[in-house]
């Protein structure tokens, strides 16, 4: 019997991965072969998807992107042995793209059958939370303080110092919540993770819980995600049926149970407060901090609120020690980052590096340049929210310290690609369009400032009284950075200012001076 | 918005009582741990710019101008949504900061009309303000930009207007609807640049939304997005003065905001002990018939009922009541005459009144309309605790666990203190509600009662003792508590009396209506609850069994320790302004002010002695006496004041009767009221802002009414009753009210520290006041009770007289509604009729469905006593066998349906009991037909009235 592998990820389901899957399965009905086709997560090479993989001795073959029509040419030419095809690539982890990489949360990811507990146990699922069973709170809450795992969400805040404040609190009930809002453009790897490896989301809150003191978990999730949500509940039903989850978790005597909770398309919900507001059943509008979650969140109690990337990433740190996930890095950004490469890029997926990659590294030796094939003009990284990188500032590395001195953020690691044909004026104006239809309302900054925004870009687009509206806007810029309530209003002047920093000439603005412009 | 006169500290004051030092722009500052930058730097003096923020909400930290700068913090953190800390070193001004402010300033100009010098609030302003304090100068957007100028006005509300284009979206209304009224009828509909307050859904307009016009939105409005439309009509006050409102026992403080001689607004004050800066759609809004064109404001007189009346001058009016009262002592005796107070009139006036009945009538017969409202409170509350008043402030709701409200009505009733328990409530307090009826209270926003015990009408005797046995029966009394501040022996009688099996929940479900699982649950939550405090009003009193029922509730209390301290306590809910003081004022015709019988000859003396004449050691006639002689022909002549007994006292065809077999009436009103269209002589009365004076609430708070304009008819009521007493040959030689006062307190020693002096120094004050307790007592009974020890009473359950059966198989039961007050003489000539502009039959589905009665149609409503007619509303707010109105319309006639049934100890009245029959009908009633006949003819009688002679003078 053959192992074929075909991915149920969102990505490649929308490329056609189930009618190839069906047509496999068809295909080896009709000339009589045995099949057992495996529904795995994606292996983030997304330009090969529909990616079809096949088990052989020497390791799995990837064969993509594959359409049903290619099927048959597929058994005709032996692919269930891993004979060569015109869309064979190899041994997929032979693949520059998926080699280089250093995949330790996805270390499962596309590798495994998401809900299968046994797959996740044999790839060494759950060690980590064996492990955190046999530890104090305090103990877990240091090994992931010495791994330096920073919010991967985008604020980069230390995960450990987090859960100590949670863990100090005196409150009977805490939480652990899990923004698993992906709202950014760009960005996929959360959904990545729940939909190719959801248990080690699962073990890693589960570790959470364990090491705060919390017996209740909630996964907030944007309800953009059907497929998710499914292989998310389908995971919780399997780990708690199976004692990994429960009132007794392993029959430590420690309660940790999980629900997922379905967002209602609100970009601002997944900020952290509006989040917990929507999560207690208002609409979400941002609190004040302090207090912060951590002392005063969910139901006024103290909750770990983390990204799905930071509480997937807790899991490997807890089975190899913080040391270990230390170890990869630069400065202070430690461990690793599951980059997502979208926009106009050749190779489009996820790449999940150690942090100092360099953009340039990410664009050409792994994206392979523009999709169109046109000169690359600008980077937005971090999400809508995030700075437009010029060609200039492609030599950053991939370090939160780095990106703030250039006026930049990591972010959740998307990077969306625009090549020469972009207008930068035009991205401008939807940085505010997009802050003015997703803002909350409730500070005014955000509220009018975006409004505002759209109107003095375009008046300036238009040639109206440019020199002074450009000083309105650069003044608007400084309001909304200093005066916003949250990261919405507050970052949106990000993507505004580099546009017209680094390409005044697409707002009719004369270009900067040759030797500032790279700056 | 109020007058910008108070200080606004931003955010509310922090509880803690340990200091916090900082420094802000290089002052030092020391305040309670937990305060905001914002408060901090307004005790320092400085004040940081904002709009969002008021001392009397949660801080929001929406609008972004009170930003500051934290030495060692990044960016700038909002001063009211941040706490203090130790060795914080705060900047408030710097170019940084005016920048930002000025950004933020000039966004919000470039979305609002630039009508200042036409706006209504021109000069009152916090938006103008602000933009005048961050220097803006300039608004670069323009004002072609996107924009809700455009938006259409709500004009909705009756009192205030809402302009969506002057909003700035600081969410102050939609939190003070949240957080102080606790409706939550508002919200922010759509977000970011559409955000825009709304009235409950989208479509709705105020009017159509669960607003309930309380006035906190447009108070917390730093802007004329939501103003009153006096304000829009007659323009900014330019002075107020601090006063009492005159509607429900709450006895919210106000300020009243004056133009020149007019009223402009009534905004509630923040420094208003009662209130709290709150208010209802009464107090805030309904003081219009103030200056109503049914105002009389000239004295007449008339020979018989069916004369017109004659203007005449005050001398000649009071001249000629006088005589008449001489004339009918002589003729039918000296006991032939008496006085109704109210408790609408100040503690002065009816302390004047019952001084005119026992100084120059010479006999007792003085009463008032405590009669039928709460006279078993003072009776069961004196039995028992020793003192004939609620034991508690109402901020010691602020420390209850359990909350029992029992057969009141408070998001109605007492609106303002209602939505102070609801604070509570939401806070997480447990809450029992024991009434027939489904109130609001029992399930609103964030609030579910715990239990709602929906007894049957006249059964509270057999819940309350329900509630005891199962206290007493499963280890629940308060042992300790008991045994040292309890007379022990009281205590083992009812303690044997209340175990009997016959009063356990199971045996007495029959009677209740309540299944005896909710009783023990609800027994069980109030005995080991923690902190449990017992609200009540009008459906204990106003029974057969009324005093009782309030013996039963003390004796609740006691046994479960809920007495003496903050957050416990038995709190009867006064109905109007001054129940509780014209009570305390002698108002009866057994008690001398301060509850002390004119047995007794020691207090008898003492008054002797001040006042100058002999005084009658015999009680005089309460009310229903008083008509029953009048009836009989022994009761011949009647002063009246503030109260019209022809449309609020029960059996209103036996009231009306003895109306009429006496011969003179005077009646003392503002408004020629359903039993004036009976009198001989009117009175003008003076509203409560035409006098100074002093009300005493439910929480015994005495508090200051003051004159803010002059009286219509030329006279203070106090003034009328000296009159009246001098033309009746026994002088009273007062120049103001407060050497009223100071003789109140001579002569009564729960008084001896009140003065007027003190009262303005304090605000208000809560008796007993006096060199024990020369501030006042929030908490009685604390230390040991008024009486010593605390009495327990048996409290066996008799069921009333007033039984249904065939003939009249539904119970009628009454009460309140929020909009309108009492008898609705105020209320009815104010924009509030159009939140109730008839009294409605409420009936369950299943009882009109039998009856073939459907939604609004007339149904006749008939008793022993008689019989009117109402529209139908079919609601499951009652239960089935209940129905249920109010009383507020005069030709409503639901007085004529009462029966003159009583409670045994005091003779108020069984309102709350009827049986009745109601069947659809297509007319209305004989009585009703007859009423309008006779209210017509007196009307026209009004209209013909002859005027003074030009020479007359008015004072």
């Amino acid at each position: 019997m053959t192992r074929v592998y075909v991915s149920r990820d969102s990505a490649a389901l929308s490329m056609g991965a189930e009618a190839v899957a069906r047509a496999i399965a068809a295909e080896g009905v009709s000339r009589n072969v045995t099949i057992e086709i495996v529904r795995n997560g994606s292996r983030g090479l997304l330009w090969l998807e529909p990616l079809v993989e096949v088990e052989t001795a020497a390791g799995r073959v990837a064969y993509g992107p594959v359409m049903p029509a290619d099927v048959p040419g597929l058994f005709a030419a032996g692919f269930l042995t891993g004979a060569q095809h015109t869309l064979g690539h190899g041994i997929t982890e032979q693949i520059p793209y998926f080699a280089k990489q250093e995949r330790l949360t996805f270390a499962r990811v596309g590798l495994t059958d998401p809900v299968s507990l046994d797959d996740y146990e044999k790839h060494d699922g759950y060690t980590g939370l064996r492990k955190a069973l046999t530890m104090t709170g305090a103990q877990i809450v240091e090994a992931v303080t010495t791994s330096g795992l920073r919010g991967r969400g985008g604020a980069a805040f230390p995960t450990g110092i987090k859960w100590k404040t949670v863990l100090g609190t005196t409150a009977e009930q805490r939480y652990i919540v899990c923004n698993a809002d992906e709202g950014d453009s760009g960005t996929f790897s959360d959904r990545m993770i729940m939909e190719g490896d959801p248990f080690v989301l699962i073990e890693g809150m589960t570790i959470a819980g364990i090491a705060v003191g919390a017996t209740k978990g909630y996964i907030y999730l944007r309800s953009e995600y059907p497929h998710a949500f499914r292989t998310l509940n389908e995971a919780i039903r399997v780990a708690t049926t199976r004692g990994y989850l429960g009132t007794s978790v392993l029959g430590s005597g420690k309660a940790f149970d999980l629900e997922v909770r379905l967002g209602a398309g609100a970009y601002i919900c997944g900020e952290e407060t509006a989040l917990l507001e929507s999560l207690e059943g208002r609409r979400g509008m941002v609190r004040f901090k302090p207090p912060l979650p951590a002392i005063e969140g969910l139901f006024g109690k103290p909750t770990v609120i983390n990204n799905v990337i930071s509480l997937a990433s807790v899991p490997i740190i807890l089975d190899r020690g913080g040391e270990y996930y230390k170890n990869y890095g630069m400065g202070r950004s430690r461990g690793t980052l599951p980059i997502q490469l979208a926009g106009n890029i050749k190779y489009g997926g996820l790449v999940e590096k150690a942090f100092g990659v360099t953009v340039r590294e990410l664009l050409y030796d792994f994206g392979g340049g523009s999709h169109s094939g046109r000169p690359i003009k600008a980077v937005q990284i971090g999400g809508p929210l995030g700075a437009y990188l010029p060609e200039s500032q492609f030599d950053t590395p991939l370090d939160y310290e780095a990106f703030i001195g250039i006026n930049a953020m990591v972010g959740h690691g998307g990077l969306v690609v625009f090549d020469d044909t972009a207008d930068l004026a035009q991205l401008a104006r939807y940085a505010m369009e997009f802050c003015a239809i997703e803002s909350c309302g409730k500070c005014t900054p955000c509220r009018i400032g975006s409004t505002r925004g759209v109107e003095v870009v375009d008046r300036i687009v238009a040639g109206v009284r440019r020199e002074g509206n450009e000083v309105l806007l650069r003044d608007l810029c400084e309001t909304m950075l200093g005066g916003s309530l949250c990261a919405l209003g507050g970052m949106t002047p990000y993507p505004v200012l580099s546009a017209l920093n680094h390409f005044p000439q697409d707002f009719g603005l004369p270009a900067p001076a040759a030797a500032g412009a790279g700056v | 918005m109020p007058m910008m006169t108070e200080i606004d500290y931003g955010t509310p004051p922090s509880a803690s009582t340990r200091q916090v030092s900082l420094t802000i722009d290089g002052m030092e500052v020391s305040v309670p741990e937990g305060t905001s930058i914002m408060r901090a730097a307004a005790v320092a003096g400085v004040g940081v710019p904002k709009l969002c923020a008021t001392d009397s909400m949660d801080a929001f930290g929406s609008c972004r101008l009170c930003l500051v700068q934290v030495e060692g913090r990044r960016g700038f953190p909002a001063s009211c949504t941040t706490p203090v800390e130790a060795g914080m070193k705060v900047s408030t001004q710097n170019d940084k900061l005016a920048d930002l402010r000025r950004g933020v300033m000039e966004l919000y100009i470039s979305d609002h009309p630039l009508d200042c010098l036409t706006c209504a609030a021109n000069g009152d302003c916090e938006l103008q303000d602000m933009a005048g304090a961050v220097g803006l100068r300039e608004v670069r957007y323009g004002y072609e930009g996107d924009n809700h100028l455009g938006m259409a006005k709500d004009p909705s509300n009756p009192y205030f207007t809402f302009d969506p284009a002057k909003c700035i979206v600081c969410s102050r209304c939609v939190r003070a609807c949240d957080e102080i009224q606790g409706t939550l009828a508002l919200t922010i509909d759509g977000r970011g640049f559409a955000s825009k307050v709304s009235a409950g859904q989208t479509a709705d307009s105020f009017m159509e939304s669960e607003c309930v016009s309380c006035g906190a939105c447009v108070q917390a409005c730093p802007t004329a997005s939501l103003m009153e439309n006096t304000v829009i009509k007659a323009g900014t006050p330019d002075r107020e003065v601090t006063t009492t409102c005159a509607y429900c026992g709450v006895g919210c403080s106000f300020n009243a905001e004056i133009r020149g001689s007019e009223v402009v607004r009534m905004t509630p004050n923040k420094d208003g002990h009662a209130n709290h800066g709150h208010s209802c759609v009464k107090g805030r809004f309904a003081w219009g018939y103030a200056t109503h064109a049914d105002r009389i404001t000239k004295p007449m007189i008339r020979q018989k009922i069916t004369d017109p009346w004659q203007e005449v001058s005050w001398d000649e009016a009071i001249g000629y009541a006088a005589s008449e009262f001489k004339r009918l002592q002589s003729t039918y005796g000296r006991d032939s005459v008496g006085a109704i107070s109210s408790s609408r009139c100040t503690n002065e006036e009816t302390y004047l009144m019952q001084k005119l009945v026992r100084a120059a009538f010479g006999n007792n017969n003085i009463d008032t309309c405590a009669r039928v409202c709460h006279s078993p409170t003072g009776y069961g509350l004196k039995q028992t605790m020793g003192e004939s008043a609620g034991t508690q402030d109402f901020d010691s709701v602020r420390q209850t666990d359990v909350v029992f409200v029992i057969g009141a009505n408070p998001t109605d009733g007492h609106p303002v203190f209602a939505s102070h328990m609801k604070q509570r409530l939401r806070e997480g307090a447990r809450l029992i509600v024991a009434d027939p009826r489904q109130i609001d209270l029992v399930r609103s926003p964030h609030i579910e009662a715990d239990y709602h015990l929906k007894l049957r009408p006249g059964t509270n005797v057999a819940l309350l003792t329900a509630l005891a046995h199962v206290i007493v029966t499963e280890g629940l009394v308060a042992e300790e508590f008991v045994t040292s501040r309890c007379e022990v022996p009281s205590f083992e009688h009812w303690r044997e009396f209340v175990a009997r099996p016959e009063h356990s929940p199971e045996a007495t479900a029959d009677i209740t209506g309540v299944p005896a699982a909710e009783i023990r649950g609800a027994a069980r939550l109030y005995a080991t609850g923690g902190n449990a405090a017992i609200y009540y009003g009008l459906g204990v009193t106003e029974h057969s069994q009324g005093s009782t029922a309030v013996i039963g509730i003390a004796n609740l209390a006691m046994a479960t320790g809920n007495i003496g301290r903050e957050g416990v306590g038995v709190n009867p809910l006064r109905g109007q302004n001054n129940v509780q003081g014209s009570c305390d004022m002698g108002s009866f015709p057994h008690e001398f002010p301060g509850y002390r019988h004119v047995l007794d000859n020691a207090v008898r003396g003492s008054f002797e002695a001040e006042w100058g004449v002999t005084l009658d050691a015999e009680p005089g006639l309460r009310i229903p006496n008083m008509f029953d002689q009048a009836i009989a022909g022994a009761f011949k002549g009647l002063y009246l004041e503030g109260e019209d007994i022809a449309q609020s006292d029960p059996d209103t065809q036996h009231v009306t009767a003895s109306l009429q077999a006496m011969e003179c009436i005077v009646v003392q009103d503002i408004f020629l009221n359903e039993t004036a269209k009976f009198a001989h002589v009117f009175l003008p009365g003076s509203s409560f802002l035409e006098k100074n004076g002093t009300f005493t609430n439910a929480e015994r708070r005495i508090s200051p009414v003051r004159k803010v304009m002059e009286p219509l008819g030329g006279k203070e009521d106090w003034e009328v009753t000296v009159a009246l007493s001098n033309a009746l040959g026994y002088p009273m030689h007062y120049k103001h009210p407060s050497e009223i006062m100071d003789e109140i307190a001579r002569l009564t020693p729960t008084f001896a520290g009140v003065s007027y002096e003190k009262i303005d120094r304090m605000g208000s004050i809560q008796w007993p006041c006096n060199a024990e307790a020369p501030d006042g007592t929030p908490v009685m009974h604390e230390a040991v009770f008024v009486r010593g020890k605390g009495r327990f009473l048996p409290t066996e359950y008799i069921a009333t007289e007033e039984r249904v059966n065939g003939k009249y198989p539904l119970i009628l039961t009454t009460g309140r509604i929020l909009s309108q007050y009492n008898v609705g003489a105020q209320t009815r000539r104010t924009a509030n009729v159009d939140w109730h502009e008839e009294d409605r039959l409420e009936i369950h589905p299943h009882d009109a469905e039998e009856r073939g009665i459907r939604e609004g149609e007339w149904v006749g409503i008939v008793s022993r006593a008689g019989e009117t007619t109402l529209r139908a509303t079919i609601t499951e707010r009652v239960q089935p066998g209940v129905v249920y109105t109010t009383f507020h319309h005069p030709e409503s006639g639901a007085n004529v349906i009462t029966t003159d049934n009583s409670d045994w100890a005091t003779n108020c009245p069984e309102y709350k009991v009827t049986a009745v029959q109601v069947m659809p009908v297509f007319g209305t009633s004989e009585w009703q037909q007859r009423f309008h006949q006779f209210s017509d003819q007196q009307l026209q009688l009004l209209q013909q009235r002859v005027p003074a002679k030009a020479a007359a003078t008015t004072r």
